[in-house]
């Protein structure tokens, strides 16, 4: 696998914030084993896609974006709405379809929202977002403000004709939108290459004449200067970028699958080069080896008493059925 | 010979019994091949037909359709797959202005023998955009058909029934009734027709018309109603173009008050189609004003609590029927 060169990466001399960052992952590591408990208990309706193993992604794009940034997302979108700021209380009370979730309990697991810190929704429409994130990036546009719009997405999604239509609207309009590929290998059950005729999906940016660029997605910091590199071109009026993130997802695609569809020698792989596991070495070769177990010890304190109080939380009023369908 | 199966079992076998018969049937959808479907509906199949017969897509629903209707019309007979319903909102161009309309456009030029498949409705959790009761969207385009199967024994020969059908007919699988179990008998005489209702149950006192998961509440209704001597006749459509209306009539003449259950809001529905023809055209068989119990004019909320209350209950229906009975 060769990635485009990103400068810096993990190889290189840590950032000051490098134990943020490691915080934020962890986080959503332990939400989404918590939610994979919570499911097992029958507390989760309906089905849940979890994002253990592509957190650098989220993680690394959206601390490289500033107040007032905005970001749409898939069902598989917990991490980015975490990654965005959005509380863990209330996106466990989301999920638990409790009164204090994040969207009134009315979302759930595939619709997670905080539009406070500019997590616009998680869709359960296969490319339904993206042209949301077109939009968005046109009223900074149309305003002449500098906030940019990111829109996360996965492989399989960019078959469908919305990816298509949005990359190029984008591009002819030179918007301040991000297209992240979260390329984790698999859209359901069907391998990339089973989908897709080219290998290399970034390549599709050349069609709508935008910069394209593959990066290692389990390399945080590598995701992190991809996308302050596509930040700098959006707010300068140059238009978007497609980055494709290498990764992979450590469960199946959603609740009800085990993937036994995949190789087990190329999961073995994946595993070795667990995005968490490869930011706490680099930490710790640098001498934070305490402040990094200090991390991971108080982020699942941290998701645990979140969880915790969300549980107490009671269940919609039956009148909220009703509410927010129209102003 | 019979089989006891399940809903979700019977779906493959009525496909694979049509494409052992006709090699023109052949499927085409996203993980219908070697992973069966998302519901394993399709279970079986890729092994038996192989993947020209059962052909795997990307996630490209407007080409999903659009080809299976360039094949319907050069002769073939397509099994379409579009796995939710709501993401029929993704190809509604193809649906509503190219297959129901391409044997009109041509002046009868070519027959569009195409089945589009969906699961769909409401109850099990998986929120507002993989959760609607699709068939209402497509009540006011002539040239479709339209069949909602609540039963084993129906879903089985209305589905070979369909693959036979020469136009195109919608075809949606409700995912509430998945786990509910029939008898199949096996060979022709098991094909049902299209358009023809079934009477589920006899009474003189009234009519409760309903589909799917509302017909299956609408029969325990009508056992607690007989608790308190009440005779209703519960009236299954089965299909909802073409409808009927001579069966629900015939009954009205019996009973002389139409009780309508739908999940769904009430309007641009099948129930409040139905009532309307019943209205205007059978006035005089009518003793009291028919009545439609449908969902809240509201999405289908995630939370247990709200969706629940968003389904017309068993209660909901003994009530409103008594109603009518005391009119
Ligand atoms: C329009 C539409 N078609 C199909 C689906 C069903 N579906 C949900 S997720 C998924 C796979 C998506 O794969 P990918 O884009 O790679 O994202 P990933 O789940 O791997 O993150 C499919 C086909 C859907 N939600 N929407
Ligand atoms: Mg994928």
């Amino acid at each position: 696998m060769t990635y485009h060169p990103v400068n810096p990466t993990l190889a290189d001399p840590l950032p000051a914030d490098a134990l943020e960052l490691l915080r934020s992952m962890y986080e959503i590591r332990f939400f989404e084993d918590e939610i994979m408990g919570l499911f097992s208990q029958n507390l989760v309706r309906g089905s849940t896609h979890l994002c253990q193993g592509q957190e650098a992604v989220t993680v690394g794009v959206c601390s490289a974006l500033s107040p007032g940034d905005t970001m749409t997302c898939t069902y598989r979108g917990h991490g980015a709405v975490l990654a965005m700021g959005a509380p863990l209380d209330r996106a466990f009370g989301e999920i638990l379809g409790r009164a204090g979730g994040l969207c009134g309990g009315k979302g759930g697991s595939m619709h997670l929202a905080d539009v406070s810190v500019g997590a616009l929704g998680s869709n359960a429409i296969v490319g339904g977002h993206l042209p949301t994130t077109v939009g968005a990036a046109l009223a900074a546009s149309y305003r002449g403000t500098s906030e940019v719009s990111v829109a996360f997405f996965g492989d399989g999604s960019t078959n469908i004709g919305a990816f298509h239509e949005s990359l190029n609207l984008a591009s002819i309009w030179k918007l301040p939108a991000i297209f992240v590929i979260e390329n984790n290998q698999y859209g359901e059950y069907s391998t990339l290459a089973s989908t897709t005729p080219i290998e290399r999906l970034s390549d599709r940016a050349a069609s709508y004449g935008m910069p394209g660029v593959f990066v290692d997605g389990n390399d945080v910091i590598a995701m992190r200067s991809a996308t302050k590199t596509a930040v700098e071109r959006a707010r300068a009026g140059e238009g978007p970028t497609l980055i494709e993130a290498d990764t992979y997802r450590h469960s199946g695609h959603s609740r009800s699958d085990p993937a036994k569809y995949r190789p087990e020698e190329e999961v073995k792989s994946w595993f070795a080069r667990d995005p968490i596991v490869q930011l706490r070495n680099a930490i710790e070769a640098s001498g934070g080896a305490d402040a990094a177990a200090e991390v991971e010890r108080t982020a699942h304190t941290d998701v645990d008493a979140a969880r915790d109080l969300a549980l107490t939380w009671p269940e919609p009023e039956l009148s909220a059925g009703m509410e927010h369908i129209y102003s | 010979m019979s089989d006891t199966l399940n809903y979700r079992q019977v779906i493959a076998r009525a496909i694979a019994d049509e494409m052992r018969e006709d090699p023109d049937v052949f499927m085409i959808g996203e993980d219908i091949g070697a992973a069966g479907g998302a519901f394993k509906t399709a279970a079986g199949l890729f092994e038996e037909f192989g993947p020209r017969r059962v052909r795997d897509t990307p996630i490209s629903e407007q080409a999903i359709v659009g080809a299976a209707l360039g094949a319907a019309i050069m002769g073939l007979r397509p099994v379409a797959e579009i796995m939710f319903a709501d993401f029929a909102g993704v190809c509604y161009d193809q649906i509503v202005n190219q297959v129901a309309k391409h044997r009109y456009m041509t002046g009868g030029q070519v027959t569009v023998p195409l089945t589009i498949r969906m699961a769909n409705g409401a109850g099990t959790g998986f929120a507002a955009q993989h959760s609607q009761a699709g068939e209402n969207w497509f009540l006011n385009v002539p040239g479709l058909k339209i069949v909602v199967p609540a039963t084993v024994e129906d879903l089985y020969g209305l589905l070979r029934g369909s693959i036979r059908d020469n136009d195109p007919v919608l075809f949606f699988e409700h995912k509430g009734l998945f786990s509910v179990k029939g008898t199949v008998p096996t060979g022709d005489a098991a094909v049902l027709p299209l358009g023809v209702a079934s009477v589920v149950r006899e009474g003189s006192d009234i009519t409760i018309v309903a589909t799917q998961q509302m017909r299956h509440r609408s029969v325990e209704a009508a056992e607690a109603l007989a608790a308190v001597g009440i005779a209703a006749e519960v009236i299954d459509p089965r299909t909802l173009i073409p409808f009927d209306d001579a069966a629900v009539a015939r009954s009205l003449a019996k009973t002389s008050r139409l009780l309508v259950v739908q999940e769904s809001p009430q309007d641009g529905s099948w129930g409040a189609s139905l009532v309307s023809r019943m209205t205007t055209q059978h006035f005089t068989l009518l003793d009291a004003p028919p009545s439609l119990l449908s969902s809240p004019d509201s999405p289908v909320p995630y939370a247990g609590v709200l969706e629940d209350a968003w389904l017309p209950s068993v209660d909901a229906i003994v009530a409103r029927a008594k109603e009518l009975v005391a009119f």
